[in-house]
């Protein structure tokens, strides 16, 4: 029996405890949530921006077997003593534990400039992150601008567009997500962008907001009755430094996701593994669940989950794989193709039949397939342009093989040969002919087919041709 | 007398269609079969439907009893000797061991009455709680999810025909067009969405083909009623009058947004959308199920999350739309509701609930304490035969477990530990030829009955010819066995009409009520779907359940809350591939019956595995050369053959072989919670080259 605390209340927890619950965990486990409203599917606040989702919805379920404190806010950690303390409103509180995990998050970065925040650091009326439910609230007005160009910053304008606002999107790059899609597909972004009614401004840095705009380093300005910081995250890393917990961007963890403290473990976007920090809402699941049987003592190590950024927007459907500089590889071969004029564009580098990095646009497909097999580590098929174009690979369709031994009739396996036997036997009409074979009677799907080639040979035999089918 | 009749009308041996046949003859060599009007076929047959008379003419069929000698060998005995042996044995273990040492296992084959009757002699006869039947392998899940969100389950609750008025049909782990062929002209006009990790021949005639990973058809199904929600197309008016649970549904469908569902099951947002689209914006929509979701240990939470949708969209109990699950066997719904599933009673009534047990126990004279509770599921009943505190003595009717458990090689195992062996079969089939006294059986040709096709509509099947001399039904051995334990004669009857009565009583105000129905009304010719009460004027039978009301006692349905969990078994690198199994048209279950027949044979005569090109070229598989698929369990020989059109991640093997042509020697017996259904659709194999 040991006393689990978690400290914070995302996806990742949500998804420890269910773990928990199902490896037979026999512990308590504590949640300190400093949210009174917390988040759990933190991807959907576009959706709820766009007002097609209810914002309870993305409350997390009440998760049976857990005590979950809501806005108690987590002040120290003591390793020492193995306490942490916290705020509950007024109260301050301490709690014990044996195991802690560190499921703390991201926090948006705030960039420095001037007119967003008072000299407390508290945001300006009108200028919001994305990041609570609440932030939703705060997003108003009939023109909207938002800052960044980052997966965030293109959901987040597309979805203002597509409810009617008019919205801005400000980036410092060429394009937005240039440093992800490359040239040609970052102007297809911004194309589709402007179509879905995003006036997307790149290459342009903010330099003041001023309530109502945003003035840019080229001398113009945006109209921003609110502006949308989508500047980035960085781990929520400030209690475990303080603790002596060790800390690199993110808070460093082995395979077993456990820290520089044997006691103390850390996953999702606040997690450092492998060199990799805030790696999104997939690899926070991944780590939990790995955590939840690492905690029920079984022996696990953690496995880096393969990054796939699947933008969500309706704008386009977007999917980047690796790094852009693994097309510049020694041994990549790449395949691609560009439809400018259809707004489609795919770049693979290959590493034998794997798949090193992946630029896709406007293939919903191949976009599909490609990112599956990545996920999973599978080749890609040899067929690589079906691939791309999402086109299956078929058999050649019955009416077109005239191959004499080709099946006509899957329900009564009747070949075109037995057909041309039973013509020659004297079934000379196509209900003779299902007399005789049977073909047409199950699904009755090659009707067209046997009338077809009834006709035909009557022709034949009609012009005195050899009545050779 | 059946000898003096040249032709007669009954339906085909085979699946849950049931199509309707003319069947001419004097004798079983020179039986024709033809199909009639019936609605469901309208004239149409398969080739299996062409051909069922080629069975009772099998050159191997069983046509007199045999016992297991001391040499090992089975041998001629009379009647009397054999029936004697199955007594005398039964009586043994059960005084040894007591009575759940003995062990009954169906088929959702068997009539309506052998059915019945299976399920009394085994609570009454032998006392056991351990009976149970195939279709635990075939229906279970689809049942559990019916009966949970309906308070009812017929596969279909409306009528096949009402499928022609559909605009979309969406299809989720059923190949129509090549497991039931007839029911496509049905389909003809409708916009078809099919699921299939497979691209099938119904996949081929779909508008829309969604092919998922193997085992996350459960993600798939929450993230088309996440986009149903987002993309307001509930029907909120329904939902509200005709409902309970939404709220926790949706909350757990928030979380599977289109871009996550995708990366799970590897279908894009956009053919998601299409989906939902085409559901909600057609006049007449139907989700139907089938295998390929429901044989999962997530089966009947995926059933259930494809109900969830058509709730959701507002289609069930509504004239023009609805839920529907494609029952398989040929009574695999009769087969469902009267007593040889180990929970059940006649009539769908529950062994535990009291009223049931009393009314029953009323009914067959006992006192309600003299039946016993629920006992072993189907695979856990197989997989303790012989063990400790197991069950030593097995009756097999209408079944061919060592071919269709999975986990054969252990399933077999078990068989084999038995103190006493029983199947009752008309060919030595590979469970026959493993037992230790072999009883042969009437065929559909030769006698009488009922059976309840796929949309819950009982049908006659009607005798042309009498049996060989030394072949006996179903019901007279039940009789012959239960005598000679003790029972009373009158309690087994052995006229099937007779047997029907006491079904009709058993049943009355049960929720699969079959009380108003008879053989004359049947003879009739009257179409009647169940319910059908006993009511002083002739009760029209019910072919569309839930127009008013669903059948839970506040007349609403119910979404349930379901979460995607994945398959059992993952691949890795000693079993990289994932292995599904299924049907392909020229056979039937476990082929026992169409591998005896030459023209079937003729078109698939062994095991093969189907597989992309690249896959086999990977894997050093050649086409037309052999192959063994290898899981953790075990593995099978098949022939191979290259499939372009499969997913490159995924195999497929037809599950109609015996020997080491068995696809479920590899498949996986992690048992559905709720249904105990067995995960025969997803498996981790290892495909290695065989030289022959």
């Amino acid at each position: 029996m040991s006393h689990i605390l978690v400290l914070g209340h995302g996806p990742a927890t949500h998804r420890l405890l269910r773990g928990l619950r199902r490896h037979g965990h026999d512990g308590t486990v504590t949640v300190l949530s400093a949210e009174y409203r917390p988040v759990q599917h933190r991807p959907l606040l576009t959706t709820v921006l766009q007002g097609r989702l209810e914002a309870d919805m993305l409350r997390p379920e009440p998760e049976p077997g857990a005590r979950v404190l809501t806005g108690a806010v987590a002040t120290a950690v003591d390793t020492a003593r193995r306490v942490v303390h916290a705020r509950q409103g007024d109260t301050v509180t301490a709690h014990p534990y044996d195991v802690l995990v560190l499921a703390c998050g991201a926090r948006p970065v705030i960039p420095p400039l001037p007119g967003t925040s008072d000299r407390t650091g508290r945001l300006a009326p009108g200028v919001t992150t994305l990041r609570e439910v609440t932030d939703c609230d705060r997003i108003q007005g009939t023109a909207v601008t938002v800052l960044g160009g980052g997966p965030l910053g293109v959901e987040t304008a597309s979805a203002l567009a597509l409810r009617g606002t008019v919205t801005t999107l400000v980036c410092s790059g060429p394009h937005p997500l240039h440093e992800r899609l490359g040239d040609t597909g970052a102007a297809l972004l911004t194309a589709r962008l402007r179509e879905a009614g995003v006036d997307v401004l790149g290459g342009r840095r903010a330099v003041r907001r001023e309530p109502g705009r945003l003035l840019l380093d080229d001398g113009t300005e945006a109209a921003a009755d609110s502006l949308v910081l989508c500047t980035g995250v960085e781990p929520e890393v400030r209690l475990a430094r303080a603790a002596g917990i060790r800390v690199h961007h993110g808070i460093v963890v082995d395979d077993a996701l456990c820290t520089s403290d044997s006691r103390v473990h850390a996953i999702g976007d606040c997690a450092e593994h492998a060199g990799r920090t805030v790696a999104g809402h997939e690899s926070a699941l991944a780590q939990a669940d790995t955590l939840a049987a690492v905690l029920t003592g079984r022996e696990v190590a953690h496995r880096l989950t393969p990054a796939v950024l699947r933008l969500r927007t309706h704008v386009v459907d977007v999917a980047c794989i690796g790094p852009l500089a693994a097309f510049r590889r020694s041994g990549i071969r790449t395949v691609g193709l560009f439809d400018p004029a259809g707004r489609r564009y795919a770049r693979l580098a290959l590493d034998g039949d794997r798949i090193a990095a992946a630029v896709l646009l406007g293939l919903p497909d191949a976009i599909a397939t490609v990112s599956h097999l990545h996920r999973r580590g599978l080749p890609v098929p040899s067929d690589r342009l079906g691939l791309l174009l999402g086109i299956r690979s078929h058999f050649p369709p019955a009416e077109d093989d005239d191959r004499t031994d080709s099946m006509v009739c899957l329900c009564n396996h009747v070949s075109r040969r037995q057909l041309a036997g039973a013509w020659e036997l004297g079934a000379r009409t196509v209900p003779a002919l299902v007399r005789a074979t049977r073909a047409t009677t199950g699904c009755g799907s090659c009707i067209e087919r046997v009338e077809t080639l009834c006709a035909g040979w009557t022709d034949a035999a009609g012009r005195e041709l050899e009545p050779t089918p | 007398m059946p000898d003096a009749l040249a032709v007669t009308r009954t339906h085909c041996p085979y699946c849950a269609l049931q199509c309707g046949t003319r069947i001419t003859g004097r004798r079983a060599a020179a039986v024709t079969v033809e199909p009639t009007d019936f609605p469901v076929n309208r004239g149409r047959l398969c080739q299996k439907g062409w051909t069922a008379q080629e069975v009772l003419t099998a050159p191997d069929r069983l046509t007199t009893p045999l016992v297991r000698g001391r040499d090992g060998r089975l041998l001629t005995a009379s009647w009397g000797s054999a029936l004697d042996t199955v007594a005398d044995g039964l009586d043994r273990v059960r005084a040894r061991y007591g009575p759940d040492a003995l062990a009954v296992f169906g088929g959702g084959g068997l009539t309506n009455e052998k059915a019945y009757l299976l399920g009394k002699f085994a609570r009454l006869a032998l006392g056991t709680s351990n009976i149970d039947y195939n279709g635990r392998f075939c229906m279970s899940s689809a049942a559990a999810a019916g009966n949970d969100a309906f308070g009812v389950d017929r596969g279909l609750p409306f009528p096949v025909t009402d499928l022609a008025r559909a605009q979309t049909v969406l299809l989720a782990g059923a190949n129509v067009a090549e497991t039931m062929p007839p029911l496509m002209q049905h389909l003809d006009k409708a916009r078809l969405v099919v699921v299939d990790p497979r691209h099938s021949p119904t996949a081929r005639r779909a508008a829309l083909h969604l092919q998922p990973a193997p085992g996350t058809d459960l993600a798939l199904a929450l993230g088309l009623l996440h986009l149903a929600i987002t993309d307001g197309l509930v029907d909120k008016t329904y939902v509200d009058q005709r409902t309970r649970g939404f709220e926790t549904i949706a909350a757990r469908a928030a979380a599977w947004w289109p871009e996550r569902t995708e990366a799970v099951t590897g279908i894009s947002t956009h053919a998601q959308r299409t989906a939902v689209r085409l559901l909600a914006e057609s006049r007449d929509s139907y989700i139907l199920t089938g295998r390929g979701v429901e044989q999962h240990r997530q089966g009947t939470a995926t059933a259930a999350a494809f109900i969830n949708l058509a709730l959701a969209l507002g289609l069930p109990g509504t004239p023009g739309g609805g839920y529907g699950c494609l029952t398989g066997q040929g009574n695999g719904q009769g087969g469902r509701e009267h007593g040889q599933k180990t929970d059940q009673l006649p009539g769908y009534r529950l062994l535990t609930d009291p009223a049931d047990r009393a009314h029953v126990a009323g009914v067959w004279g006992v006192p309600p304490d003299r039946l016993p509770g629920p006992g072993l599921r189907a695979y856990e009943l197989l997989d303790a035969l012989g063990e400790e505190h197991g069950p030593r003595a097995l009756l097999v009717l209408g079944s061919n477990p060592v071919v269709s458990a999975p986990h054969a090689a252990r399933i077999a195992a078990r068989l084999a530990s038995l103190d006493l062996l029983v199947v009752a079969d008309f060919v030595p089939s590979e469970t026959a030829r493993a037992a230790d006294v072999v009883l042969p059986v009437t065929q559909w040709a030769e006698e009488e009955g009922t059976l309840t096709s796929l949309e819950g509509r009982v049908l006659r099947r009607r005798a042309l010819l009498s049996p060989p001399p030394l072949v006996r039904s179903d019901l007279e051995i039940l009789h012959g066995i239960a005598v000679r334990l003790g029972e009373p004669a009158e309690h087994y009857p052995t006229e099937p009409r007779e047997v029907f009565e006491e079904l009709r009583a058993a049943s009355r105000g049960g929720r699969a009520d079959y009380s108003g129905i008879t053989y004359d009304r049947l003879d009739a010719g009257e179409a009647l779907h169940w319910p059908c009460p006993d009511t002083d004027t002739p009760h029209p039978g019910t072919p569309r359940l839930f127009l008013d009301e669903f059948a839970h006692p506040d007349g609403r349905a119910r979404f349930a809350d379901v979460e995607h969990d994945g398959p059992a078994e993952d691949t890795d690198a000693e079993y990289p591939v994932h292995a599904t199994t299924g049907r392909i048209l020229a056979h039937y279950q476990s082929g026992a019956q169409t591998r005896r027949v030459a023209e079937l044979a003729a078109v698939a005569s062994e095991a093969f595995v189907e597989v992309h090109p690249d896959t086999a070229a990977r894997h050093g598989l050649a086409d037309g050369a052999l192959a063994r698929v290898t899981s953790a369990r075990g593995g099978m020989t098949a022939r191979v053959r290259l499939d372009p059109t499969l997913r490159p991640d995924t195999v497929f093997v037809p599950f109609h072989f015996g020997g080491d042509g068995r696809a479920n020697l590899f498949t996986n017996p992690a048992l559905d919670p709720r249904s105990g259904m067995p995960e025969f659709k997803v498996s981790a194999v290892r495909l290695d080259p065989l030289p022959e």
